[in-house]
């Protein structure tokens, strides 16, 4: 696990190569603090900073094939490496080392470009053959390792854009576009990023570079089956899936256990880090240690249920408790790592749990992220499933009222006078054919923010439809699709690598060298699940009953039978409660508002006043003092404060 | 008096809801859930407001879009509570 960074073709002359190399590796040091490497050769450069996770003493990258034609500097890991090398081992390879890096130079050699659908792993690399002068830049199936790039007569690129900003003339812009989007999906769409002319590799993608053309293709995708629930051949029956599922994540943690250092795990308190706490078990004799993050604030904590787990599976365990004042201290560097704003602050105790488990020297955890997306656990698809039964009798009026079962943790909607609910969650209801209708309300909801965009902001968007965007992305099948599915298909394919893997995955782990594995993401699981019949799935308004059926048997009951609770933080409280972070006001004032352009100073103004008078305020207004703020940030940290994008700041975190 | 009620519920729609946002333009038989300027969140926060400026109590049923979906609703709405108010003071003090 590492930073990765290069170019290939020529760089604006201004700066030696090598001197340009050493910035852009000296901002990416947080992600490999063990060791830098570098290899320039005319027409190209690869850089690399190592976390040393596999083959210790042997892992240097970056790395070459026997006769050093094929060159790779690479972020992440290749878990099946093992079993390739034995393979490539036999048909003539040499390996001078036991890492996975090496596999990657040969498997290269073996199969060509086809070589990444081999490849079980979170990876993002470049691999240079001087043979036929050409890079190619690949990223995995699910987007867990970040990769961007820009073109500067030559191509450049790096595991984070702060490192692209140290080439010079690349300057740091805000893209309008970038924030219509984020304040609609919480994202930018892939390869767009907040910044513009820098690209994203998206998730499943390779790009090769090669006599001045430059191409993007996808290798993999996420698909569902059309008509699934009437095919001619028998249907596996539901015991048959769960044992399926079963060897498969058994599989999947097995060789995601596969490291020369300990590998720890983070609890929730949760099913779906449970089930991999439990997994891991079958595999270690030792004492597992485990890590986990909870809250001051009594409603978004769920210490109680850790303990549970801890007790139950015996690990060695470790937890931080969080405070507001905690998040709005360290909420710019989160920034500075996620460079994108984000519309919640869930990232910063994510943030605040690596630099626990850091302190501990670990490099790795092993997490439950991703069941939700492909087993189907979020309210969201729930919710969905309510609005769209109501939707065929829109005059019913208790059917609306199956929603207050969905939000039992949330007093606003339990509260709620029916009239109201059936006001809020109706979105869409006379159009359940649309693509989007499980996405609409919350969709809908966020792009409310947009009333605080300034006239300027405005204008330049002017027409653009961000909805409009993404429908002209859709797979050609997804029509076709259960509706489950497609609500699925937009949390794994887009959600779950534009925020949650980024800038509440890799981004704040990475920030403190702490690498994160997530069984349920192997690819061979994704697949998998993606075939299982949605009533298995989401079972009524059960959420991942096949899970619940599968790997159940290894938990207590209690834990296996609980139904889910988001993951979530302090919002708006942890910036305007009693003690102010002096930067909020900074930023947050008329004159940085009137200097930085995006938003209207005098209704932010009134939202911060509502804010402070009122303590607790809603989703959306939350949503929105995060939003606003973390734009600011960007702002200031990369585009005005260009001395900002320094190598990492200290890292004052007190844990 | 009914004016009155009128522009303290109009200004405080204005600033609690829309931020200024379209400034004094609102109208005022404007749907506030179809213009989106009510979360959920936004209706316990438009009872409260009403409870304490007004001095009424907002009965769990009367919390309909009917009664309080536009300035004019809303109005209406607190209107009709204080004459009833007024009566049951009137009676009260007898």
């Amino acid at each position: 696990m590492c930073g990765i960074a290069g170019f290939f073709g020529c760089l604006p002359q201004t700066y030696p190569p090598r001197e340009i190399m050493r910035r852009m590796l000296a901002v990416l040091s947080h992600r490999g603090p063990d060791g830098q490497g570098l290899h320039l050769d005319e027409g190209g450069g690869l850089g690399h900073t190592r976390l040393s996770i596999i083959d210790l003493a042997g892992g240097q990258q970056p790395m070459s094939n026997e006769d050093d034609t094929v060159w790779v500097t690479f972020n992440g890991e290749i878990f099946n490496y093992v079993e390739l090398q034995e393979d490539l081992a036999k048909r003539g390879h040499k390996f001078r080392t036991r890492s996975d890096t090496e596999v990657i130079v040969h498997m290269y050699e073996e199969r060509g470009l086809a070589c990444v659908e081999a490849f079980n792993g979170d990876f993002a690399f470049a691999l240079w053959d001087k043979r036929k002068n050409r890079l190619v830049l690949a990223r995995d199936r699910m987007g867990v390792r970040p990769l961007y790039y820009t073109h500067r007569g030559a191509l450049i690129f790096a595991s984070e854009m702060k490192a692209l900003f140290q080439v010079p003339g690349v300057q740091p812009e805000i893209d309008p576009i970038a924030l219509d989007q984020c304040f609609t999906f919480w994202f930018p769409l892939a390869p767009r990023t907040p910044f513009r002319d820098i690209q994203e590799l998206p998730p499943g993608h390779i790009l090769i570079a090669e006599s001045g053309s430059v191409s993007v293709s996808s290798y993999w995708e996420l698909r569902y089956p059309v008509g699934s629930e009437n095919s001619d051949l028998p249907a596996p029956t539901e015991k048959q899936m769960a044992e399926e599922l079963e060897a498969l994540l058994i599989d999947a943690t097995r060789i995601r256990l596969r490291a020369d250092v300990p590998v720890g795990a983070y609890l929730s308190g949760g099913l779906d880090s449970s089930v991999v706490t439990a997994l891991i078990r079958l595999f270690t004799a030792s004492r597992l240690k485990t890590f986990s993050v909870g809250f001051e604030a009594e409603e978004f904590d769920e210490t109680k249920y850790q303990q549970e787990v801890v007790e139950a599976l015996a690990t060695d365990h470790e937890s931080i408790t969080c405070t507001h004042g905690d998040i709005g201290r360290i909420f710019p560097e989160v920034i500075w790592h996620a460079e994108r704003p984000i519309l919640r602050t869930a990232p910063a105790p994510l943030y605040q749990l690596s630099a626990l488990v850091r302190q501990n020297e670990f490099k790795v955890v092993l997490t439950g992220e991703g069941a939700d997306e492909v087993l189907a656990g979020y309210d969201i698809f729930k919710e969905a499933k309510v609005r769209r039964f109501w939707a065929r009798q829109p005059r019913s009026s208790w059917r609306p009222l199956l929603l207050r079962r969905l939000y039992p943790y949330l007093a606003d909607v339990q509260g709620q006078p029916q009239a109201y609910l059936q006001a809020f969650f109706g979105t869409a209801l006379d159009r359940p054919a649309d693509p989007f209708f499980s996405h609409l309300p919350r969709w809908s909801m966020t792009s409310r923010i947009k009333a605080f965009f300034s006239q300027d902001l405005r204008q330049t968007i002017g027409g653009y439809d961000a909805l409009e965007e993404l429908r002209q992305r859709l797979p050609a099948e997804y029509n076709a699709w259960h509706p489950l599915s497609q609500a699925q298909y937009l949390e794994a394919a887009h959600l779950l690598p534009g925020y949650i893997l980024s800038s509440q995955g890799d981004r704040v782990s990475m920030a403190h060298a702490v690498e994160g594995r997530f069984p349920f993401l192997d690819h061979r699981v994704v697949e998998f699940a993606a075939r299982i019949p949605p009533r298995l799935k989401l079972k009524g308004l059960k959420e991942k009953h096949i899970l619940r059926r599968s790997i159940g048997r290894y938990l207590p009951n209690a834990i296996a039978e609980r139904p889910k609770q988001p993951y979530r933080a302090p919002d708006s409280q942890s910036f305007l409660g009693p003690c102010i972070p002096e930067y909020v006001e900074d930023l947050l004032s008329k004159q940085a508002l009137l200097r930085t352009g995006y938003f209207e100073p005098r209704s932010v103004q009134k939202l911060l006043d509502k804010c402070r008078r009122q303590g607790t305020v809603g989703f959306r207004d939350n949503m929105a003092v995060v939003g606003i703020l973390s734009v600011q940030l960007l702002d200031h940290l990369f585009v005005r404060g260009k001395e900002a994008i320094a190598p990492a700041p200290a890292l004052s975190t007190t844990v | 008096m009914d004016l009155e009620i009128k522009e303290r519920i109009r200004g405080f729609i204005t600033s609690n809801f829309l931020y200024g946002q379209g400034g004094t333009s609102l109208d005022e038989n404007a749907s506030l859930l179809a213009a989106g300027a009510i979360d959920s969140t936004g209706v316990l926060e438009l009872v409260t407001f009403l409870e304490s400026t007004f001095n009424i109590r907002v009965e769990d049923a009367d919390i309909v879009p009917d009664n309080l979906d536009s300035v004019n609703r809303i109005a209406t709405y607190v209107g009709r509570k204080l004459s009833v108010l007024s009566k049951a003071v009137v009676f009260d003090a007898r």
